[in-house]
């Protein structure tokens, strides 16, 4: 149980992204309200994000903003910064989900005008008749 | 003659052109005509010039601002991925050509919304099979599945809807495969295709790459829809606007499939995809069988035409899958010439649904009664992809299907071998049952329905031509798997 504990706490950031994309997978799949929906989506994509940024941190290190001469001259620490490529890597992906929650939310307005409802029950029970 | 750097050339055309759709498309649609079709034409061409160019002198890699690869995005051009950027130029063209009066017909005023989208879609696909960056692989699948659900949302009724379900679906599959791609870059350090290859071959991954292994498949499989993550498809396909089925369908899924070899072949190796993973292997053939089977006999449920396609694109799909993961050269042989043509009968098939549409404003059965006499040509056209997708020779899907099957049999895959003649089975019910009532069944009385307009040229031309096209390449593709496919496939299998 104590070596369970220890693998949780030393890496937690882990154990947070996993119990963040259940949950974000649960509200795509669980809620009827299809606003529920997207906003799980993002949770989801949030999880993963933080899943990336998280691996590229050091403990004690500092950002990655170097002199060019300094480092032309003594080279680079490796240890001493942070690994700026997942961070750079998850502009994109930032980048990629706002413009998906822009679309999903375009479409949403055009559902909400036809059904007058968001309610993914409610717009099925207007189909059926 | 040659240009350097032409593929990147194929991509631009229709990107650039994309948004001078946008700023002169408004004011009349012979612009958006011209330059659509310009693009793409000089894509095809350019396409068919780099193509012969990796015939002669082998696989290019191009890198991107030169930032030198593993560090920069680098594009890889080898045999495999310029038989797709000829086929998706080609069968965007021909598409293209039929969209454009359907989609004046169906969403007037917004053509050069469309087919801005449109234009990036095709580009975004051509970027999926250029890029041998895995991170830069999930921003094109992003940009190619972004553009689809707005071009999904366009369509009528329930689309908007079925784009929705498809956001939520496509978001989870391109997460997962970003998750899996995070994974490899913890293991590796690396994002370069080749390079993560080389990297893997010296270590013992373990758990965390076979982890990142599976996330990828089912990020990629949810994509191509892939039975049980399919539900998103039939619906998204058959209700977006016809022009827009006309290119999403036959390609989206052909080229998911294609990044599915990519990855497995490129990224990870054959040994460690077959060897290291063989009940894995057998629960993937199983599952394809399954799904083969299961989407057969929903399309036997359907009373519309693009609906019954869409089932039988799922169906489809497990073919090309359960090919590949036969693990022998013959499936895989198959499963490649089987993208080339599904790509094209679904192309043939959906083109004369476009015309159908076009002259009827609908396609349910019971509408098509004596369709072979109003619409001939259509008809014959839509005969020879129907038989294509049948397995009858000489069209084109009887050899790619001949391949699979003897795949299976090699590989002792009987469930599978089953299930693809029951699906060829049921294809000849779907098809022979459309066939007798478009040919058999009279219209004695006149259609309450009023016809809203005569299919014109420039539908029937792209039409004929891909029905054409599945003849040609049915009688020769002995020499195209000669020429080509062999090349593709992993020594050693």
């Amino acid at each position: 149980m104590e070596q369970f504990t220890a693998s949780i706490i030393a890496k937690y950031n882990y154990w947070i992204y996993v119990t963040l994309m259940m949950i974000g997978f649960y509200a795509m799949i669980g809620k009827r309200n299809l606003v529920k929906k997207l906003i799980g989506m993002n949770i989801f994509q949030t999880a993963i994000i933080l899943m990336f940024v998280s691996s590229g941190v050091k403990i004690g290190a500092k950002i990655p903003i170097l002199d060019k001469h300094k480092a032309l001259e003594h080279g680079i620490g490796v240890a001493g910064v942070v690994n700026p490529l997942p961070h750079v890597l998850m502009l994109t992906a930032i980048v990629v989900s706002v413009s998906v929650t822009g679309v999903a939310l375009a479409i949403l307005l055009r559902i909400y005008r036809k059904y007058g409802t968001l309610d993914e029950d409610e717009i099925l029970e207007k189909l059926g008749k | 003659m040659t240009v350097p750097n032409l593929h990147i050339y194929v991509l631009a055309a229709p990107l650039l052109t994309a948004f001078f759709v946008n700023l002169f498309g408004r004011r009349s649609n012979t612009v958006i005509a011209i330059l659509t079709i310009g693009s793409l034409t000089f894509s095809s061409l350019a396409s068919l010039v780099v193509m012969s160019g990796i015939l002669k002198h082998g696989q290019i890699n191009y890198v991107v601002g030169n930032w030198q690869a593993p560090y920069g995005i680098e594009l890889v051009v080898d045999h495999l991925s310029a038989l797709m950027l000829v086929l998706i130029s080609v069968v965007a063209l021909l598409a293209s050509m039929s969209a454009l009066k359907s989609v004046s017909q169906e969403v007037p005023g917004r053509e050069h919304q469309l087919f801005t989208l449109y234009l990036i879609l095709i580009a975004g696909l051509m970027g999926l099979v250029l890029t041998g960056d895995t991170f830069n692989l999930y921003v094109m699948l992003e940009i190619t599945s972004i553009t689809a659900y707005g071009l999904i949302a366009m369509g009528k009724g329930r689309a908007p809807l079925a784009s929705f379900n498809y956001v939520i679906m496509g978001s989870v599959g391109a997460c997962f495969y970003l998750l899996g791609v995070g994974y490899l870059y913890l293991m590796t350090g690396s994002l370069n295709m080749a390079d993560i290859y080389q990297i893997l071959q010296t270590m013992d991954g373990g758990a965390a790459v076979a982890t990142a292994f599976a996330f990828i498949l089912i990020g990629l499989w949810i994509k191509m829809a892939f039975f049980p993550l399919h539900g998103w498809l039939p619906n998204a396909y058959s209700l977006a606007p016809t022009g827009v089925a006309l290119i999403a369908a036959p390609l989206m899924t052909k080229v998911t499939i294609y990044l599915m070899v990519r990855v497995m072949f490129s990224v990870f190796s054959a040994e460690y995809n077959f060897v290291q993973h063989q009940l894995a292997q057998n629960i993937i053939v199983w599952t394809a069988a399954v799904g083969i089977i299961c989407a057969s006999a929903m399309a036997l449920a359907q009373r519309d035409l693009k609906r019954m396609l869409s089932y039988i694109i799922v169906a489809e799909v497990g073919y090309m899958v359960g090919g590949i993961w036969l693990a022998n050269e013959t499936g895989m042989t198959g499963a490649i010439l089987h993208i080339v043509n599904d790509a094209l009968m679904t192309l043939c098939l959906f083109l004369a649904v476009a015309a159908i549409i076009y002259r009827l404003g609908s396609c349910e059965f019971d509408q098509l009664q004596g369709i072979y006499r109003k619409m001939p040509i259509t008809m014959a056209a839509f005969t020879v992809g129907a038989f294509s997708m049948i397995g009858i020779p000489p069209t084109a899907g009887f050899f790619s299907k001949w391949y699979l099957l003897l795949g299976g049999i090699e590989a002792g895959q009987w469930g599978y071998v089953v299930a693809l003649l029951f699906s060829s089975l049921v294809n000849a019910i779907l098809f022979f049952r459309i066939i007798e009532i478009g040919f058999f069944h009279r219209d004695g009385e006149p259609h309450s329905h009023e016809e809203a307009a005569k299919a014109p040229l420039s539908m029937q031309i792209p039409l004929m031509v891909s029905a054409a096209t599945l003849i040609i390449i049915g009688l020769s593709s002995g020499s195209l798997v000669d020429a080509i496919i062999k090349l593709t496939i992993p020594i050693g299998f």
